[in-house]
C-alpha cells in the first residue's frame, strides 16, 4: 500500500510514556502525520532505560498501536535519546586555504568541518550530533556557504552533542530486540525544537524547553543555528515526588493531585485553602492543603527554570532570544507555566505547538508528542536530502553508523 | 555580725527578711569580699576564708578564718586542691557554724588554685547541709595561667556544680574582651574580682530591694534550687534618653554572654532592673520585650526596683542559667560515686551498698571539655588510619529521595536536585 521508504517513524522512549509517531512523505515531498501509538512507560527513569524487559514490552505496545492506526508496517525508527549524560558544547575549527588563487572550494569546506569535529571527548563518550554553525572567512563571520569565496583562512563552529556510549546503547538495544532498525539517534531536545520552531523563529532566536517526565531538555537557536543544548535530569516525576514527600501522600495520589490541582504559580487566592478529593468510590480521602501543594510545585518549577536561566545568562545567550521561550513536553500542560517562564526569563513565553507539519490534528496539538513529531521531521530532512547550506544537512550520522554492522 | 568561732544565731521564728552570707574563699574570693566590704555590702554578712594567713591579713574584714591551720600552718595550699580540700575538711565544724542560719549563701572563689578549688565544694556541701540556698560565683583562670590550673579549675567547677544549687561562672578568658590593651595585670584581676562581687550584688539586690516588680526568695529558689546549673552573668548600665536600647545593645554584645548566644540556650533568666525614681514603666517594658525575644524558651524572672542612688541611671543585671553544657555531660563526684557503687555491686553482689556521702571517690583523669572533644576526634582519626577494616558507614539520608532512590542523583553545582526544592531552600510549609 505504501512505499516503505516513504514511511518515517519517530520513537521516543520517555520516562512517563513511550510514543511512536508515523509520518509519510507523499509524492510532493510533503510530510504528513498518519499515525500515533503510545504506551505508559514503566522501565525508564530520568530518560534512561532502567528495566530493559519492561521498556521493551512498552515499546512493543506503542509500535503496535502506531502500526494499527497508520495501517503501515514499521521497519525502522528514528530514536530520541536523552539523559543526564548528554552534553552540548561548541567547538571551533580552522583551515588554511591552500589553492593558489585563494578560492575556497568544496574540499576546503569539508576539511574545516572535519577539523572542527576533531574534539577531545571523554573516552567513553560518543558524538550524537555535530551541527555545523556559521563559517568565517578571514575573520568575516556569519557566512553560510563559503564555497566560491576568496580568502586565506576558513573557520567554522560546530555544536557538538555527545553522550555516554553505553547509556546511548541501551535505547538502541531495546529497539533492536523488537527486530526494528534504527535509522538514526537524535537528541530529543533537538527533535522537539524541530517540531516547534519555524525557520523564521530560529532566525530570530528562541529557547525551547521540553519538560518531560524525568528530564528537561533545552535548546537555544539564534541566527538560524543551534547555539546551545543541555539536559537537566529533573522533570514531572520530581514534582510528584516532592508532593508525595511534602504532603505525605502516596506517589500515585501525588501524581493525580498534580494533574488536577497543580499550578506553576502560587497565587494569594489559595492561601489556607484545602481540598478533599474523593477516591474512586466517592469517599473523601485525606485533606490536602492546596497552598502547600502549589508552593512545593512552584518552587520546583521555578528552580528548574532558574537553573536554565543561569546557564544561558552565563553564556550571554538570553539577549538573543527575540522570539522568547517555547515550552513543550508534558510539563507544558501545567497551568500558568508560561507566566512562570516569563517571570524567570523576563522574555515572552508560550506553549509550543507542533504547527510546522500537517496531519492528525489530535496528535499535533499535544505537547507530549513534540519530540516524536520532531523525529519524523528530522527523518524527512534526511530522506529529502536538501541542498547544501541548510543547517539540517549538518546533522552527522556518525553515531548510528558505528552501531550498524 | 558574727564571728566564725561563735555559731551564728539568727531568729528563725518568723522570717520577715531573709539573711544572706557572702563567703570569700581563697585569694580571689577574699579580694572580692574585701571589695564588697569597701563599697556596698547591702546588708549581707561577709566572711573571708583562706589557707594563707598573709593573704587573709590584707582583707579588711572582721570575720576571717584561717582554714586548716593545723595542716598547712597558715602557709597556703600551694596550689594543690587536695590540700585545700583537706584544710576545709579539718575546719568543717567552723564552716557549718558560719553557714548556720543563713537563707542564702554566696560562695565567692577563684578556681584553679588550691584553696578556692579544693575548699569550695566542701564549703558548698556544708552550706547545703545548713539548709541554705547555695549560689557559687566563681572565676575560671586565664588561659595563660597554664593547663594544670585549667584542669584543676574544671574539676573544681564540676564538683562545685554538683554541690551547690547554682554556679555563676565568669571565665577570665572571656573577660579579655572587656579589657583594652593597656589594662594592667593588677587591674585585670581587680576587674575580675569586681565582677564576682557584682554577680553577688546583682542577685542580692533582686531579693533585698522591694521593687516595682518584686522578686522574692522563693522565685530565686524555683529557678536555682537543685538544678546544679551553670550560669553566666552580665550587667550593663546606661544613662540618657535611649537607656533601654543602649542596655540591650550592651548585653547582647557582652562577652560573658557569648554575644547574646547564652540567652538563647538558657533555661532560666533572672533580670534585675534598677533605676532612679525617673524609671518609667515604658522603659522596663521596652527592655523586657527585647530580652524576652532573645530567650523565648527560658523561664524569665524580672525584678525592677527603684533606688534613689541611681537617679538618671539605669542598671540591668542579668543571670542566665542552663542545666548542662551541651558538649559533654560533666561528671561530678556524685555521679562517679554512684557509678563506683554500681560496679562494686556488679562485681560482688553480696557487698553492702557503698556509702556515697562523706566519701570522696577520685573522678577520672581531669580533662577540660575541649580536651575531651579533641581526644574523641583524634581517636576516630587514629583508628581510621590504623585499620582498613572499618565497619562500613551507613549513608546518612535524612530526606528520602522516594522514587529516585535507586537512580543516579541529579547534581548541579553541588546540590542534589532529587531532594525537593522546598526542603533544600528551607521553605516552611506553614
Amino acid at each position: 500500500m505504501f512505499d516503505p521508504s516513504s514511511i518515517i517513524v519517530g520513537l521516543e522512549i520517555g520516562t512517563s510514556k513511550i510514543c511512536a509517531v508515523v509520518g509519510e512523505l507523499n509524492a510532493n515531498n510533503v510530510l504528513n502525520i498518519i499515525g500515533v501509538g503510545q504506551a505508559r512507560s514503566r522501565g525508564v527513569r530520568k530518560g534512561e532505560i532502567a528495566d530493559g524487559a519492561k521498556a521493551e514490552e512498552d515499546v512493543r505496545n506503542a509500535i503496535v498501536e502506531a502500526e494499527q492506526m497508520s495501517n503501515a508496517e514499521i521497519r525502522s525508527v528514528y530514536l530520541a535519546v536523552t539523559g543526564n549524560h548528554i552534553r552540548g558544547f561548541n567547538n571551533h575549527g580552522t583551515h588554511p586555504v591552500v589553492s593558489e588563487d585563494r578560492e575556497i572550494n568544496e574540499e576546503d569546506v569539508q576539511d574545516v568541518v572535519k577539523n572542527a569535529k576533531a574534539i577531545n571527548l571523554p573516552q567513553d563518550h560518543n558524538v550524537v550530533h555535530a551541527i555545523r554553525q556559521h563559517f568565517m572567512v578571514d575573520g568575516q563571520s556569519g557566512i553560510q556557504n563559503p564555497v566560491g569565496m576568496f580568502g586565506a583562512k576558513v573557520e567554522v563552529d560546530v555544536h557538538v552533542i555527545h553522550g555516554h556510549v553505553n547509556r546511548l546503547k541501551n535505547g538502541l538495544r531495546a529497539v533492536k530486540s523488537l527486530q526494528l532498525e534504527t535509522d538514526d539517534v537524535v537528541f530529543s531536545g533537538l527533535a522537539s525544537s524541530l517540531a516547534l520552531l519555524s525557520n523564521e523563529q530560529k532566525e530570530l532566536g528562541a529557547l525551547v524547553i521540553d519538560i518531560g517526565g524525568g528530564t528537561t531538555e533545552y535548546i537555544v537557536y539564534s541566527d538560524g543555528i543551534i547555539k546551545h543544548t543541555g539536559v537537566l535530569a529533573v522533570g514531572g516525576d520530581h514534582i510528584s515526588n516532592d508532593l508525595a514527600y511534602g504532603l505525605k501522600i502516596s506517589l500515585g495520589r501525588a501524581e493525580q493531585l498534580k494533574l488536577e490541582h497543580g499550578s506553576a504559580i502560587l497565587d494569594a487566592a489559595v492561601k489556607g485553602q484545602t481540598i478533599t478529593p474523593p477516591n474512586e468510590l466517592g469517599l473523601p480521602l485525606k485533606t490536602v492543603n492546596l497552598e502547600h501543594l502549589r508552593r512545593i510545585m512552584a518552587l520546583r518549577l521555578e528552580e528548574m527554570f532558574e537553573i536554565i536561566e543561569q546557564e544561558l545568562s552565563a553564556l550571554g545567550l538570553l539577549n538573543y532570544l527575540r522570539c522568547g521561550v517555547f515550552i513543550t513536553g508534558g510539563g507544558a500542560r501545567i497551568p500558568e507555566i508560561q507566566k512562570l517562564a516569563e517571570h524567570v526569563f523576563q522574555l515572552p513565553a508560550s506553549i509550543g505547538k507542533a504547527n510546522s507539519i500537517s496531519g492528525l490534528k489530535s496528535a499535533l496539538d499535544q505537547p507530549e508528542f513534540a519530540t516524536a513529531i520532531g523525529l519524523v521531521k528530522f527523518g524527512s530532512f534526511q530522506q529529502k536530502r536538501k541542498p547544501v547550506g541548510s543547517i539540517k544537512d549538518g546533522f552527522v550520522k556518525s553515531f548510528t553508523e558505528m552501531f550498524k554492522r | 555580725m558574727t564571728t566564725p568561732t561563735e555559731p551564728a544565731v539568727m531568729t528563725t521564728e518568723v522570717k520577715r527578711t531573709i539573711s544572706a552570707k557572702v563567703i570569700g574563699l581563697g585569694g580571689a574570693g577574699g579580694n572580692a569580699v574585701h571589695l564588697m566590704a569597701q563599697s556596698d555590702c547591702l546588708g549581707m554578712g561577709l566572711f573571708a576564708l583562706n589557707t594563707d594567713a598573709q593573704a587573709l591579713d590584707k582583707v579588711a574584714l572582721e570575720n576571717k578564718l584561717i582554714l586548716g591551720s593545723n595542716l598547712n600552718h597558715g602557709l597556703g595550699a600551694g596550689g594543690d586542691p587536695e590540700r585545700g580540700r583537706a584544710a576545709a575538711q579539718e575546719d568543717m565544724d567552723h564552716l557549718r557554724a558560719i553557714c548556720k542560719g543563713a537563707d542564702i549563701i554566696f560562695i565567692l572563689a577563684g578556681l584553679g588554685g588550691g584553696t578556692g578549688t579544693g575548699a569550695a565544694p566542701v564549703l558548698a556541701q556544708a552550706a547545703k547541709e545548713s539548709g541554705a540556698l547555695v549560689l557559687a560565683v566563681v572565676t575560671l583562670p586565664f588561659e595563660f595561667e597554664g593547663g594544670r590550673r585549667q584542669r584543676q579549675a574544671q574539676l573544681g567547677f564540676q564538683q562545685l556544680k554538683a554541690a551547690a544549687d547554682a554556679v555563676i561562672c565568669l571565665p577570665n578568658e572571656k573577660m579579655f574582651k572587656l579589657l583594652d590593651e593597656k589594662t594592667g595585670m593588677g587591674e585585670a584581676f581587680k576587674i575580675s574580682n569586681d565582677l564576682l562581687a557584682e554577680g553577688v550584688r546583682g542577685v542580692w539586690r533582686l531579693l533585698a530591694q522591694t521593687g516595682l516588680i518584686n522578686v522574692d526568695f522563693a522565685d530565686l529558689c524555683s529557678v536555682t534550687r537543685g538544678r546544679h546549673a551553670e550560669s553566666s552573668f552580665a550587667s550593663a548600665e546606661a544613662t540618657g534618653e535611649k537607656r533601654p536600647e543602649q542596655i540591650i545593645e550592651k548585653l547582647l554584645s557582652h562577652p560573658l554572654l557569648d554575644g547574646g548566644q547564652m540567652l538563647n540556650t538558657s533555661d532560666a533568666v533572672l533580670v534585675s532592673v534598677i533605676g532612679g525614681s525617673d524609671l518609667t514603666m515604658n522603659e522596663v517594658n521596652k527592655l523586657m520585650e527585647q530580652i524576652n525575644r532573645q530567650c523565648e524558651n527560658a523561664h524569665l524572672i524580672l525584678g525592677a526596683a527603684i533606688d534613689e542612688g541611681y537617679a538618671g541611671r539605669l542598671s540591668v543585671t542579668l543571670i542566665a542559667t542552663r542545666k548542662h553544657s551541651e558538649a559533654i555531660k560533666p561528671i561530678g563526684p556524685e555521679d562517679v560515686a554512684a557509678e563506683a557503687q554500681d560496679t562494686k555491686q556488679f562485681l560482688d553482689p553480696k557487698a553492702p551498698p557503698a556509702r556515697t556521702t562523706g566519701r570522696y571517690v577520685a573522678p577520672p583523669p581531669a580533662l577540660s571539655n575541649e580536651k575531651k572533644a579533641e581526644m574523641l576526634n583524634n581517636q576516630g582519626k587514629g583508628s581510621r588510619k590504623k585499620s582498613s577494616r572499618l565497619q562500613p558507614e551507613l549513608a546518612l539520608e535524612i530526606v528520602s529521595k522516594g522514587r529516585f532512590e535507586k537512580s543516579e542523583p541529579t547534581v548541579r553545582h553541588g546540590e542534589d536536585l532529587d531532594i525537593p526544592t522546598y526542603i533544600r531552600r528551607c521553605v516552611a510549609l506553614n
